[in-house]
């Protein structure tokens, strides 16, 4: 897509960057300005999308997590992916509660957030060869509703 | 608040309040989780291991997490409250959550967490109320 500002990060899977890709990713679309919410929904998303590759996409092991963020329209464009073990079933692991790994105290309420509130989510994973979540949201920036 | 909560995930922050990112307090019967960070898999690790610990001493029978000082919120802190519940439910314990902002009540309200925890305003106020 031709976006009016893009930006590709690369980092390692480990927790501490989760709350790095969230400020990264604020930083970046601070020029399209977002409301609090507006803010706040992305960073959700975002941190629900790093902390699955963690978990679940390396299982702990490190490996690469790939931030991919996009601006056209105000329209903000992220995509999120690692090269990970794979979902065997998206649907079933998009359901809201579903946790393959309660006992890690997953709630289960990860895509059930990025669903909520970004405007769309779209997720491709192929077994043996990693995970890609597409989100995109809508600002309404400050600007425009004044 | 939002520029507050950027400031205090700032790497160079990370890991200043003993790894954890939350202060701890037994009052009476109630311990006290003071957030000082974002709430996230990242701080929900350490924060888990040291509140059981203190659960697990036995004089622990309610539990309040105070968000004054942590603006945010994922699905992680989710797990970490209701694993927290869970260990006190058995007993008589509560838990509840003070000073949320509306970005983390939204991620309550959401999750329907506040079907089994109370929100109140201060510490103080849950601590009369619990």
């Amino acid at each position: 897509m031709n976006y009016s500002n893009e930006m590709t990060l690369e980092f390692e899977s480990i927790s501490k960057n989760e709350s790095f890709a969230r400020i990264v990713v604020t930083a970046f679309i601070t020029s399209l300005d977002p409301t609090l919410e507006e803010l706040s929904d992305i960073k959700t998303a975002v941190s629900e999308a790093v902390t699955n590759c963690i978990i679940h996409g390396y299982e702990n092991t490190v490996g690469k997590i790939k931030l991919n963020c996009g601006i056209l329209d105000n329209t903000v464009y992220i995509e999120v992916s690692d090269r990970g073990k794979g979902i065997e079933d998206i649907s079933k692991a998009m359901e809201p509660l579903y946790t393959s790994k309660p006992e890690l105290e997953r709630s289960g309420m990860g895509f059930a957030f990025m669903e909520a509130f970004m405007d769309e989510l779209e997720v491709k994973s192929k077994i043996g060869e990693g995970t890609t979540v597409k989100m995109r949201k809508k600002i309404y920036s400050t600007a425009s509703r004044s | 608040m939002e520029k507050r909560n950027v400031k205090q995930n700032e790497p160079a922050t990370d890991f200043k309040n003993n790894g954890i990112g939350a202060h701890f307090e037994v009052v009476g019967k109630c311990l006290v989780i003071r957030l000082d960070q974002e709430l996230d898999h990242h701080i929900a690790l350490n924060l888990r291991e040291k509140a059981d610990k203190l659960i697990e001493r036995g004089n622990v029978k309610n539990i309040v997490f105070d968000f004054e000082r942590s603006g945010f919120m994922d699905s992680s802190g989710i797990g970490v409250i209701m694993g927290r519940y869970k260990k006190v439910i058995f007993t008589g314990g509560k838990v509840s959550v003070t000073s949320v902002n509306s970005a983390v009540d939204r991620i309550f309200r959401l999750s329907g967490l506040y079907k089994i925890i109370e929100k109140y305003e201060t510490i103080q106020d849950a601590l009369k109320a619990m």
